[in-house]
């Protein structure tokens, strides 16, 4: 399973929440792989690849946190110059749309690890791995 | 001067003869006219006849907004279209506005009012009057416009917004006398400071504020600010607009325009007329308009009645300003809002009905209303630019049904304050009662 969980969660920008929101994830023994988060103004989206998205979920809405789960991918990608560059490049040629992206907190091996927020993402696994490319599966994050 | 000093300076006895002899004629007159005040009188069990002297108001039953919106929008006009040369409206509590007319005789009653009104606050065919109330289907612009028109001041009819433009003119057509909302008028003294203006150096010298309430506090800001007398005046289009009460010099409560308006105070919960000096809901019957009479509309306004004479010379019962509200409308910038609106507005984005809040401020002397809505799993996507669409989404609802802008703020879910199960709808950190 490439597919893997994503937890997304709706933040204020105001002092706190965060710190909030990972100690819920600590106390609960919940380790976080991957985060980004995209903020405007007024409020935050986090978005966490954690070790057990049920557990993860689960708490955070028993703390009244608005959560939601999405589907995205790992991609493993040389770490070298050019690297993401490749990836772009294919998944413009195929006219999949990226909706985001970020980086793994820790490396595998050589290769950096970058999630792909993407409209369609059943083409988007297919092609990749058609390239080459190594997409982490559930076992290797969780 | 006083305007009208027949009517205005009349002894308390001849002036109660007048509002009863007005007072049966008007209620005659909506039992004919007007099939739903028929039926109200009818279920109430009264006849025009009954109403004999000013002591049988009380029997009459009350009209409300919610009568208005029933018979949305010409169903209480008492004159044939034909005879009504004027419609304005105001905001209501689900989105319906409330409908008003006018015959050319109403006109001319509403200006002779707001003639007064101008008066009271020492306006003469000599002044320049810059209207600065918005024209169009709200009453406060072309209302002050009539008034001062007929008093044979100059009018300078800029109506609301474009501040720059506002300080331009005030300064070069020497304007003296201002006619706007109280927070307007400090927002033009803080735009005059910002083009190194110093107002208090303008021939400006008085202004007429209403269509929101305001302090005592405010009160003195403007007037230091501005180098002006600051007259509070009082209206609502539902009796004819701003003219039905007003400051005068003296500035020690309104004078009601009795020989046009009687007015009562009456207790919120019970409906029972409460004696002068008490605290209640202010009940008006208009005597003598045509195409839009009410007979004891409740204004939901709060105030307290004078009727001891005035050191101005005028006789007519003072009411003390605006001491606050009986229902949860907001007056913001001038506009009525009702939290329902919001509420019906917020309806339309997701399914079920999110949380929200209120809150009003006042930045830079201009109310602001920010919304907040909480975000539930049903209105939550994890891209920002859907969060973003959903934002402005529910900004353009709520602003197409309240008429004034809004900013609005996504919240977390629970982190609206809930009292017994129903959430605290309204913050208002302005201090307009003060």
């Amino acid at each position: 399973m490439v597919k893997l969980k994503q937890i997304s969660v709706f933040l204020e920008n105001k002092s706190g929440r965060l710190s909030e929101l990972t100690r819920v994830l600590g106390e609960h023994n919940i380790n976080i792989r991957a985060l980004s988060i995209a903020d405007t103004e007024d409020f935050g989206i986090l978005r966490l690849i954690v070790n057990d998205p049920e557990e993860a979920w689960k708490v955070l809405k028993e703390r009244g946190f608005t959560v939601s789960e999405t589907r995205i991918i790992a991609v493993e990608i040389p770490d070298v110059p050019g690297g993401l560059a490749k990836v772009l490049e294919i998944l413009e040629a195929h006219a999949i749309n990226i909706e985001y992206i970020y980086a793994f907190v820790s490396k595998s091996q050589d290769n950096a690890v970058v999630v792909f927020r993407v409209e369609d993402i059943d083409n988007a696994v297919k092609i990749l791995q058609e390239k080459g490319f190594h997409l982490l599966n559930g076992e290797e994050i969780y | 001067m006083i305007w009208n000093l027949e009517y205005e300076s009349m002894s308390r006895p001849r002036l109660a003869d007048l509002q009863s002899k007005r007072l049966q004629e008007i209620v005659a007159k909506v039992h004919a006219k007007v099939p739903y005040y028929r039926q109200k009188m009818e279920e109430a069990g009264i006849k025009p006849e009954d109403i004999r002297s000013l002591d049988d108001l009380v029997h009459l039953p009350f009209t409300t907004k919610e009568d208005l919106r029933e018979n949305y929008p010409f169903g209480l006009f008492a004159a044939p279209m034909e005879e009504v040369v004027r419609i304005h409206a105001s905001s209501g509590t689900t989105g319906k506005m409330t409908v008003v007319g006018y015959t050319r005789n109403d006109i001319n009653i509403w200006a002779q009012v707001m003639a007064r009104t101008l008066a009271c606050a020492g306006g003469t065919a000599n002044d320049r009057i810059q209207v600065a109330y918005g024209y169009g289907l709200f009453t406060g612009g072309l209302g002050v416009h009539y008034g001062a028109e007929m008093m044979g001041a100059t009018v300078i009819p800029i109506s609301g917004g474009n501040t720059k433009r506002q300080i331009q003119i005030m300064k070069d057509f020497a304007a003296t006398i201002l006619a706007c909302t109280p927070s307007y008028a400090l927002y033009l003294a803080e735009g005059a400071a910002e083009e190194g203006i110093d107002p208090r150096e303008l021939p400006l010298r008085a202004g007429i504020f209403g269509a929101e309430p305001w302090s005592v506090n405010m009160r003195k800001e403007i007037e230091e600010k501005l180098g002006i007398t600051a007259i509070d005046i009082y209206g609502l289009s539902e009796v004819i607009g701003p003219g039905v009460a007003s400051e005068c010099l003296e500035q020690n409560g309104l004078h009601v325009f009795e020989d046009h308006f009687f007015v009562e105070v009456v207790d919120p919960e019970t409906g029972k007329q409460l004696p002068p000096g008490e605290k209640g809901e202010l009940v008006f019957t208009t005597l003598t308009k045509e195409a839009f009479p009410v007979i004891r509309y409740r204004t939901k306004d709060i105030s307290i009645l004078y009727p001891e004479p005035c050191a101005c010379g005028r006789t007519m019962t003072r009411m003390h300003r605006i001491l606050g509200r009986t229902d949860d409308m907001l007056i913001i910038r001038g506009i009525n809002v009702f939290p329902t609106q919001i509420e019906s507005a917020l309806l339309e984005i997701g399914e079920t009905e999110p949380h929200y809040m209120l809150v009003v401020d006042r930045q830079k002397q201009l109310d602001e209303l920010e919304v907040w809505v909480e975000v539930s799993e049903d209105l939550f996507s994890d891209e920002v630019r859907k969060m973003e669409h959903l934002e402005s989404r529910i900004k353009q609802k709520i602003e197409s049904s309240l008429g004034i802008g809004v900013r609005v703020k996504l919240v977390e879910p629970k982190t609206i304050p809930r009292s017994e199960g129903k959430a605290k709808r309204v913050v208002d950190r302005r201090d307009i009662y003060g």
